[in-house]
């Protein structure tokens, strides 16, 4: 019976029922969408990182694993290493930032495709000319680019000679001088890749290579990509607190003023319920019930919504951003939705309990 | 049956605080109600009529004096027991219907029995009630789709649908054209007949007070008969 005076409330005023559902739902949005483009980067990143096929990753001294690494290891360091006991092969590249985001990275192609097991290309094939630039499918779908396209990158004008399966390190490639003489860094590479003879090795290659090099950073792959995570992203976990935090502070709002408002204007048939015998806790308990059903509406369809942002970031946003459904956060989404709802309530509902019951039957 | 007095009022004193000045709107009534009678309460505005009805029906405390429904004195009681009373031993009919507007007829009346814990609706009492009412047809429609005196149709029905001790009424036909007054006054006294239901009627017409067993008259807070 309260349940039916719930929703024949909600139905009386469509419009602040839409409204309070909406702001509800764009806070789940907001807070999903967060979650899902933090989660998708890192997990594109691991995925490149794994796509490399190497054991061991080096890393220059006082480097974190997610930042743009500057261009500071000797190239001859790549030889050091092929030199070790148990190393197959190694490799360097280097990245240098474009703005924004986005990078292009440098590498000894020859040498990368035997760690890698070689790029699939789409279209095209490798580098013939000193301007010749290979571009993961993803960024050719996005910028509408075919082999034979021009892009402008750095004041320079490059010319796509192939299109390669994404999944490999990174979305735009480039021979490992040519990007060594953009960054000035002629002679020197920021990251390099090592490949042993039996991954059960790997281990000992890595504490071998600690002690003769014990300023590097040296990962094994796992411990690489195990390192992928927010918290290892300067300001990521700082910058996602802030979206949420202003995600509930909508919601709050919104629902404390909608309740606000309900309460104001049906301080007369609060006044009939309790004349009827309701006690506080019965008035208590409609309201709450109100805004957990708009709670519960708006975060289903903030949800949905998850899946339009998906395909806006995933398509407009560019290739360096990339968002997935992270369906665990769903539960924790809906519990912060619905909880600074309850919140909002609590106040006007506190304010409808308190009414007197007389006063409230002789307002008009 | 019991004790046949069901309602004892005595001594009763209510003053309201407006702002600097005390308006004593009740100044010592002494009233006493058997069970299943139908009294009428008459007097010009001001004498204290709807104070009178919101103590007994504890929608406010009084400021001295008792009042004893059904044997119990709720005014000692706290806003917990009033709220008590409301639920299980009094029934209201105000002269504006006050039915919750977003509600059909059907869902008025079942939520004043949600409230007060009761859960079938299919009690031989009610259904001859609702019979008596003549609104069974009309249960499906929201209070806005209603004429007046339907209205006030089903805000009785809501008021008797808990089995109150009593039931109490503040110029129910206030609002009502002649024919829906009549309607509903002859309806009251039905209830009264017929199930025995004990009414206490607030009203300013000569005529509607006629209806009832006893006419009790008001003026400045205290009874003068
Ligand atoms: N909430 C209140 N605060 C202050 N004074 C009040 C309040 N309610 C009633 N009074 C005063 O108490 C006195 C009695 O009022 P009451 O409403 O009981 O009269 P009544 O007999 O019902 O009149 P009417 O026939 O006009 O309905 C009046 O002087 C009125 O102004
Ligand atoms: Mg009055």
């Amino acid at each position: 019976m309260l349940n039916k005076l719930v929703m024949e409330n909600l139905k009386h005023r469509p419009v602040r029922t839409l409204l309070s559902v909406c702001a509800i739902a764009v806070e789940v949005t907001m807070i999903l969408t967060q979650v899902g483009v933090s989660r998708g980067m890192l997990e594109d990143s691991q995925r490149r990182a794994r796509g490399v096929g190497a054991d061991v990753w080096v890393r220059p001294p006082n480097s974190s694993v997610l930042s743009f690494s500057s261009a500071s290891m000797n190239e001859k360091l790549v030889e050091f290493f092929e030199k070790q006991a148990g190393v197959v092969l190694a490799t360097g590249s280097v990245s240098h930032g474009i703005g924004g985001i986005e990078q292009i990275t440098g590498i000894d192609l020859e040498k990368f495709s035997k760690m890698s097991g070689g790029f699939r290309y789409i279209a095209g094939g490798p580098f013939r000319n000193p301007d010749d630039i290979l571009v993961d499918e993803r960024y050719a779908d996005i910028h509408k680019l075919s082999v034979g396209s021009k892009v402008k990158l750095v004041n320079r004008e490059w010319n796509i000679c192939g299109i390669i399966e994404p999944g490999k390190l990174a979305r735009l490639l480039l021979p490992l001088p040519v990007v060594q003489e953009m960054a000035g860094a002629t002679g020197r590479v920021s990251q390099i890749f090592v490949k042993v003879d039996q991954p059960a090795n790997a281990q000992r290659v890595i504490d071998d290579l600690k002690q003769k090099l014990p300023d590097y950073k040296i990962y094994s792959i796992e411990e690489f990509t195990s390192l992928f995570s927010a918290s290892n992203v300067p300001g990521l976990r700082a910058f996602n607190g802030v979206v949420i935090t202003v995600s509930v502070l909508v919601g709050f709002l919104v629902v404390f003023l909608s309740m606000y408002t309900a309460v104001l204007e049906r301080t007369r048939e609060i006044g009939i319920l309790k004349s009827l015998g309701a006690s506080r806790g019965y008035v208590l308990s409609l309201m709450v019930r109100e805004t957990f059903v708009l709670a519960l509406i708006g975060t289903v369809i903030g949800i949905l919504l998850t899946y339009g942002t998906r395909v806006l970031v995933n398509f407009y946003a560019g290739p360096s951003l990339t968002q997935v459904i992270v369906a665990e956060w769903w539960p924790i989404a809906a519990a912060i939705a619905i909880g600074g709802a309850i919140l909002g309530t609590l106040y006007p509902a506190w304010k409808a309990v308190q009414q007197d019951a007389l006063e409230a039957l002789s307002y008009e | 049956m019991s004790e046949p007095v069901i309602i004892r009022v005595s001594g009763l004193r209510k003053v309201y605080r407006a702002g600097q000045v005390d308006v004593q709107a009740l100044r010592g009534v002494d009233l006493s109600i058997n069970r299943g009678e139908f009294v009428s309460i008459v007097g010009p505005s001001g004498s204290g009529k709807s104070t009178l009805f919101h103590v007994v029906g504890g929608l406010t405390p009084p400021t001295s004096g008792s009042v004893e429904i059904d044997g119990v004195d709720l005014a000692k009681m706290g806003e917990t027991g009033r709220t008590n009373m409301r639920k299980t031993k009094i029934g209201f009919v105000f002269q504006k219907y006050n039915l919750l507007p977003t509600l059909s007829a059907g869902d008025n009346i079942a939520i004043a029995r949600h409230i007060a814990g009761k859960a079938d609706n299919s009690d031989a009492w009610f259904l001859e009630a609702l019979k008596l009412l003549g609104i069974e047809r009309r249960l499906d429609h929201k209070p806005r789709a209603m004429s007046g005196g339907e209205q006030q149709r089903v805000a009785i029905a809501r008021a008797i649908v808990t089995h109150p001790a009593i039931l109490l009424a503040d110029e129910p036909t206030g609002n009502l054209d002649t024919q829906n007054s009549q309607a509903v006054l002859a309806l009251l006294r039905e209830l009264n007949h017929k199930l025995g239901q004990t009414i206490l009627m607030i009203t300013h017409n000569p005529e509607a007070a006629a209806f009832a067993d006893r006419i009790v008259s008001m003026r400045d807070g205290r009874i003068v008969n």
